[in-house]
């Protein structure tokens, strides 16, 4: 078991298993599919991801670096929290940038009924020891359990 | 994050608990970036990147009906970018059911939104709104409340105005709320460079892959890049503002670059030369040999590598007056030699509805038309987004395409050899 610190951008508590990007994640590919053709696992769409293509994101601990691609991201990101289609935390190795800030801030704001903690600059470290299927526990102060 | 006596009672709800939330979105946005204040828009126009009516997002819609509702709307009009569809565009039947009846379903009824939320004229549809057709123009020092990352780029790079690389949505209401929090771009700071970029090819770089070199090694850090000047001249005429929108939209598209300063060329980058680049900078060498181990490095994602292209985009940013006249000569020119009178490949060139108008006033627009180009406003990256059109082999030499879709990309002079010649 290993913990990290990380800075609360949207606030909460969640357990969840751990999906993990070594690259971004381009927001509107990872999610565009998913939320036009209704999928509700939201099966990440981004050919140009080999670690999350394919993969169910919905109810996961999404552990990435950082986002990237079109500055929708926010936007689609604050869809997929508005039709629940959402990963069940974002947990960023770097400090966030500022589509997925914005994405985070949007739902936390304009969505009543969804929660999706988001924490930044958890360190390379995290990105490098975390696994597909791990267990994740979310702090509301930040702290991230990995077991 | 301090506040002035305006904000803080925006925040507090005095003028309504939808700007209040706008307001509250505003500065928990800018306190993830640490800032300590938010400043006024001062920008005449503002620009929008949601401009398209795509059903996935329906809670859009539904937020932007609720600025409109609660009478939340900006003094300050605003440009968008292109529209999905486009009549013009070739689309087989299949194609045309899932753009009109299902994808983009709510495109009308979305653009009425947008007139109600202070849409600058009908035909604002654009990426390149900093056109001089287009008008919507910063002046040197301006903060923006604009997304759309090639625009943001351009306007920071070119233009000297100040903005950072916001999302969707934040656009709006940067614009509704008439200020913005102050960090990153906005600051002297903010806008030192981390990155100096040397130059040293033996001709021209080709814009798309030399802003997508530098775009993948710096991602959203700032560069200072020497020795371009040597190739594309230290004065901002249209020539050199053509090669600098794809250059900069690679760089936005293939890393996360929100401003660059070119030297001797650049208008901070003239005014303050060196002492823009912070202590410490890192050094990126790009020679030949660099630009064609990037080139060679894109992956190639059609299913049938060697099929025959059977659409070309160029346009992605929107092309400029000067590049439709100068693209007229050269498919006239190339077509001339292989002793053809039409393209062989069915090919779109995309420009500011504004600038299509302007081009058609000149000689050039019947002489493109004779070649069997098709000129269109349509947003190349909307009409490839859906799976119909992902199967399709689609070639263009836009980097941002190529990134965002399934498009192939090509140098111009491949693209040119392609279309007027065929082959591969």
């Amino acid at each position: 078991m290993k913990t990290y610190k990380g800075r609360v951008i949207s606030p909460g508590t969640v357990k969840a298993e751990a999906l993990v990007s070594h690259g971004g994640l381009n927001t509107l590919a990872s999610f565009q599919k998913a939320l036009q053709f209704g999928d509700k696992n939201a099966t990440c769409g981004d050919q140009n991801n080999p670690d999350l293509y394919g993969k169910q994101m919905v109810g996961k601990a999404l552990c990435l670096p950082q986002t990237i691609g079109s500055t929708t991201g926010g936007l689609v990101l604050y869809c997929a929290c508005a039709m629940k289609r959402q990963p069940a935390c974002m947990l960023f190795s770097k400090p966030i940038d500022s589509l997925a800030a914005a994405g985070a801030v949007l739902a936390d704001v304009w969505v009543d009924d969804v929660t999706m903690p988001v924490i930044d600059s958890l360190g390379d470290e995290f990105l490098q020891e975390v696994k597909d299927g791990q267990m994740i526990t979310v702090a509301e102060d930040g702290t991230v359990t990995v077991e | 994050m301090i506040l002035n006596q305006e904000q803080q009672a925006i925040l507090d709800g005095a003028k309504g608990e939808t700007l209040a939330k706008v307001m509250k979105t505003m500065v928990r946005y800018g306190e993830a970036f640490g800032a300590e204040k938010m400043v006024p828009v001062t920008s005449e126009y503002n620009h929008l990147v949601t401009s398209f009516g795509l059903k996935m997002m329906t809670p859009v819609f539904e937020l932007m009906q609720k600025l409109i509702d609660a009478g939340a709307i900006s003094g300050q009009k605003f440009s968008v970018d292109p529209r999905p569809l486009d009549k013009k565009v070739p689309a087989n039947f299949l194609q045309n059911l899932i753009f009109n009846k299902f994808m983009y379903s709510t495109q009308g009824s979305y653009e009425e939104q947008l007139k109600k939320l202070g849409l600058k004229s009908e035909d604002s549809f654009t990426c390149t709104c900093y056109m001089k057709e287009e008008g919507n123009l910063p002046k040197k020092g301006d903060i923006l409340s604009w997304a759309e990352s090639s625009a943001v780029v351009y306007a920071n790079s070119v233009l000297d105005a100040r903005c950072n690389r916001n999302s969707g949505i934040i656009d709006i209401m940067g614009s509704v709320v008439g200020y913005v929090p102050y960090f990153g771009l906005l600051t002297d700071e903010g806008r030192k460079a981390t990155w100096i970029v040397e130059v040293k090819t033996t001709k021209k770089p080709e814009a798309q892959l030399l802003g997508s070199a530098i775009g993948m090694k710096v991602m959203e850090e700032v560069p200072f890049i020497k020795g371009l000047d040597q190739w594309i001249g230290t004065e901002l005429n249209d020539s050199a503002c053509s090669y600098l929108k794809d250059f900069g939209a690679a760089t936005a598209s293939n890393g996360a670059v929100g401003l660059y300063h070119i030297e001797n060329l650049t208008p901070e980058a003239v005014e303050q030369g060196e002492r823009l680049i912070a202590e410490g900078a890192q050094v990126y060498v790009i020679d030949d040999a660099e630009l064609e181990r990037v080139y060679k490095e894109y992956p190639v994602i059609w299913k049938n590598k060697d099929a025959t292209p059977k659409l070309c985009f160029m346009g992605c940013p929107h092309m400029s007056l000067e590049q439709l006249k100068e693209w007229t000569d050269k498919v006239e020119g190339a077509l001339k030699e292989a002793g053809n009178k039409k393209v062989v490949i069915p090919t779109v060139f995309t420009a500011a509805p504004a600038v299509l108008e302007a081009f058609e006033k000149t000689p050039y627009a019947a002489r493109l038309k004779a070649t069997g180009v098709i000129t269109s406003y349509i947003c190349p990256l909307m009409y490839m987004n859906n799976p119909l059109c992902a199967k399709m082999p689609v070639i263009t030499s836009s980097n941002k395409l190529r990134t965002y879709t399934t498009s192939r990309y090509y140098t111009d002079d491949e693209i040119l050899a392609q279309i007027t010649k065929g082959g591969k």
